[in-house]
């Protein structure tokens, strides 16, 4: 290759950006309304599709980390481009409800979902949930081993033998949930219990995949990760099961997702629209369905097979407005050098 | 003027640039404009939290801590990065090592493999790896081509003449490579340290996956749990502390160590050192170093390939994420080279205060987390250029600032290595700036500004975090869809979009190989 190539194939390739971004804002027609989503992909795409069947509103997805769209929403405030926010948590939607950045939801679309998991002024809704659990090693552990509480699990007898992931959103729950119901002192000493017992882990995909491969014996996750592990390896490689903490224990907790209308859309009717759907019997049993393991929160629908299912799970009583933006979750696990 | 005295000859040379400057004034004052936009938010986000909030947040033990991580990582990591660097560039370009061709794009190609894929890899292996230790063969496994493609590129412009010089005075070969040709890279060397630093300050995904703490790490946290800009921004400043303190560093180190030709003529290409006995030892060093670097990332690929059962082969997103990485990487590459050149055509041949802190300036959104830069976009856009937000232009533009000191470091090497002699010479036989500069400054700066291009279209490819908050709505890019996938545990269906991503970037990596061995050649001819 001689000299001049090199300049033709840069230029080819600038001119091809520049008609893939011409192209790539070319729908227009149609009513369109722009998606945030922080929920995994793959769920949401499903759910899109079948929205987009049944109303014909066109749906721009854009999908990132929950939290770095959080923020992206609070930079862009009143001109934010997105009409709906998804997310897997509710602390990110409760702090853009703090900033005043949601529009009231719909009535009839708060009362599908039972309203403790909705936001307490009504400005998201609770669309699938997760229950907090123990992962164990089948190998390294007996049943009969495992414990009635999380807070056993700070006791030295589980030292070297946990794995847990303190930066991920699913762990702040659990310390908020500590700190309301045994106070502040005891979360502090189970958090350095934890600390002293247990490996660290980036996330909580490789915290279960960890614990299923023996590096760690037990580990702190939200128990679709299992699911999802076991989907994408097989059965026959997986070497843990799930424990589920006694009924009213602070670990046996909820997580859920929720979505919520920006106050700034142009596009109120058929954002609300969307959130209608997504609590609607369809878009729940697409949930349920989709691979996601997530339970779906609109009372009769069930859960895919194979999960516990959702009644036997007693949780203790913990509103998402308890949860707060978990700010004070954050500042304990900080104070420790977790994070 | 015909009748110019000879003594007016260099006043004449020097007011004849005039012309030229005009042109780098204005490509200068377009880069210090894209350059200062994050940092003017990232300074107005920080002085919104007043002193007493500052103070909680810097003066605290957890900061001494993350400040010792961050400091002993980044020496240790900057000195392995150049030790290892230099001398792969040198086994590359100056002797005859075997299959030259292919270890020069293999040594490049780490740059091609997105950290969280590094990451990923290594904890496969051992899940147990993790803290400083790790972290500085990691960094320094996926940094040190940020030394190694500077150096080369040096090496293989580099005049023969004053090393025979050297070695006709009695130097052992040793001693002339120590204390004539090092001396004569050493901008490069330097301006590839430089890189390294920076780019580990701003590090994120490695330090998350062996659990090392660093401002980054910090500022993420901050930005992802406790939703707080401010807070991140203020820890951020830090960061540009740091940097600053480096880019001080940098600058005495290579005010002392100016280097030029021998002579304005052509320069001689060196032949060759014949490697001998040492041609094993070389060749194994150079393996051990792909096999950690390249092999251990693409090693997990292959096995999530073949073991996962989640599979992509929608192959129509796979080709349209690769055709949009590839076309923004190559026009981010185009703009951030064409920004680099007038910054240090001012910087080199307009020294001056203002031209140096112009060009110092524009490394510092290298050392700060790619989220900051895009918000600082984010905020401006919305503001400012409703209609530019979330376009293809825009992340084209954020590539361009982050990326820019690579480029800087390609082309101002390639600069201070060509003499102005020979732009004079040219001006002075009559020529209009336009054709010196086409005729004479380009095909010298060449090797640079091929260097500049493959450095910032090979980063592009790979960047994750400003890509998802800016990317256009709809438009998936390959790091998008990895990230996607691994997010939900599909790492089956995840690894070939990290395995086109790699392929990609051993296109630049390959013509630049090429070129600057064809550059070589044909002046060894001539």
């Amino acid at each position: 290759m001689n000299r001049s190539k090199l300049p033709v194939l840069v230029a080819l390739l600038s001119l091809a950006a520049l008609a893939l971004s011409a192209c790539g804002s070319g729908t227009q027609g149609e009513q369109a309304i722009t998606l945030y989503n922080g929920q995994h992909e793959q769920t949401t795409a499903a759910l899109v599709a079948a929205f987009e069947k049944q109303t014909g509103i066109k749906v721009n997805v854009r999908t990132g980390d929950e939290a770095e769209l959080g923020n992206q929403i609070m930079q862009e405030g009143s001109s934010s481009p997105a009409d709906v926010f998804y997310t897997e948590n509710t602390p990110v939607l409760e702090a853009l409800r703090e900033r005043g950045l949601l529009a009231a939801v719909t009535p009839s679309t708060l009362a599908a979902i039972p309203s403790r998991y909705d936001s307490a002024q009504g400005d998201w809704v609770g669309v699938s949930a997760r229950v907090s659990v123990l992962v164990y090693n089948t190998s390294a552990i007996e049943p009969s081993q495992l414990p009635n509480s999380i807070l056993e699990l700070a006791e030295p007898e589980w030292k070297g033998k946990l794995g847990f992931a303190p930066s991920e959103t699913d762990f702040q729950p659990l310390i908020t949930s500590i700190v309301k119901f045994d106070g502040d002192a005891t979360a502090e000493r189970w958090l350095k219990g934890l600390q002293a017992n247990s490996k660290i882990y980036p996330d909580n995909e490789t915290v279960v995949a960890q614990v299923n491969n023996g590096e760690s014996a037990v580990g702190l996750i939200n128990h679709y990760y299992w699911f999802r592990l076991r989907a994408e390896i097989g059965a026959s490689a997986m070497h843990s099961a799930l424990h589920y903490y006694a009924a009213g224990d602070p670990g046996d907790l909820v997580n859920v997702s929720g979505a919520a209308v920006l106050k700034s859309s142009s596009h109120q009717a058929a954002a609300q629209k969307l959130l209608a759907f997504l609590v609607s019997h369809t878009g729940q049993e697409t949930i349920a369905h989709s691979h996601s393991y997530e339970y779906p929160l609109r009372p009769g629908v069930a859960p895919a097979s194979g999960l516990r299912p959702f009644a036997q799970i007693k949780p203790p009583s913990l509103t998402p407005a308890e949860l707060g933006d978990g700010s004070k979750a954050l500042a304990l696990e900080q104070k420790l050098g977790l994070l | 003027m015909p009748s110019t005295p000879i003594a007016g000859r260099w006043t004449r040379a020097w007011s004849g640039r005039r012309h030229w400057p005009l042109v780098s004034v204005t490509g200068g004052a377009i880069a210090a404009t894209l350059v200062l936009l994050p940092l003017v938010f990232l300074i107005v986000e920080a002085q919104r939290s007043g002193w007493s909030e500052v103070q909680h947040l810097l003066l605290r033990h957890a900061v001494a801590v993350l400040l010792w991580n961050t400091v002993r990582l980044t020496l240790a990591c900057t000195i392995l990065c150049a030790v290892l660097g230099v001398a792969a560039a040198w086994c590359v370009e100056r002797t005859a090592l075997p299959a030259r061709r292919l270890w020069a794009v293999a040594l490049v190609l780490p740059l091609g493999v997105p950290d969280f894929v590094v990451g990923f890899g290594w904890v496969s292996i051992d899940p147990a790896l993790h803290g400083y230790l790790a972290a500085v063969m990691i960094m320094t496994l996926s940094l040190y081509p940020l030394v190694y493609l500077p150096v080369a590129s040096a090496l293989a412009n580099l005049d023969a003449g004053l090393e025979e010089a050297a070695r006709s005075l009695g130097l052992s070969p040793w001693q002339a490579f120590w204390r004539v040709t090092l001396r004569q890279i050493s901008p490069a060397v330097l301006g590839g340290c430089l890189l390294v630093t920076l780019a580990l300050l701003a590090e994120f995904g490695a330090f998350e996956i062996v659990q090392y703490r660093t401002f980054t790490v910090e500022i993420f946290t901050e930005f992802k749990l406790g939703f707080d800009t401010v807070a991140a921004c203020v820890l951020s400043l830090v960061l540009v502390a740091l940097s600053i303190a480096a880019l001080l560093g940098e600058l005495s180190l290579s005010a002392r160590s100016r280097s030029a030709r021998s002579g304005p003529g052509a320069r001689r290409i060196a032949p060759r050192v014949a490697l001998g006995r040492f041609t094993l030892p070389a060749l194994a060093g150079l393996s051990t170093v792909s096999a950690l670097a390249l092999g251990v990332p693409l090693g997990s690929l292959v096995y999530w390939m073949a073991r996962g059962s989640s599979t992509t082969l929608p192959s129509a997103s796979i080709l349209s994420a690769a055709v949009h990485t590839a076309a923004y990487s190559a026009a981010a590459a185009v703009l951030s080279t064409l920004l680099a050149v007038p910054v240090s055509a001012l910087a080199i041949r307009h020294r001056n205060r203002v031209t140096v802190l112009l060009e110092r300036l524009a490394y510092l959104p290298m050392a700060l987390p790619g989220l900051v830069i895009a918000l600082g976009l984010v905020s401006f856009s919305v503001r400012y250029a409703f209609s530019l937000y979330q376009s293809s232009l825009e992340l084209i533009v954020a590539y361009a600032i982050l990326f820019l000191p690579l480029a800087l470091v390609g082309v101002r090497s390639a600069m201070g290595q060509s003499s102005a002699r020979l732009e004079e010479v040219g001006r002075s036989l009559g020529a209009r700036p336009v054709t010196v500069w086409l005729r004479v400054t380009l095909p010298l700066i060449a090797p640079g500004l091929g260097a500049a291009f493959a450095l910032v279209f090979i980063s592009s490819a790979t960047e994750l975090t400003a890509t998802l908050l800016l990317h256009p709505t709809g438009v998936n890019t390959l790091a998008t869809q990895f990230w996607a996938y691994t997010s939900e545990f599909s790492y089956g269906a995840a690894a070939p979009y990290a395995a086109l991503m790699v392929a990609i970037s051993a296109v630049p990596a390959y013509l630049l190989s090429r070129r600057m061995s064809t550059l070589a050649h044909t002046e060894q001819r001539s």
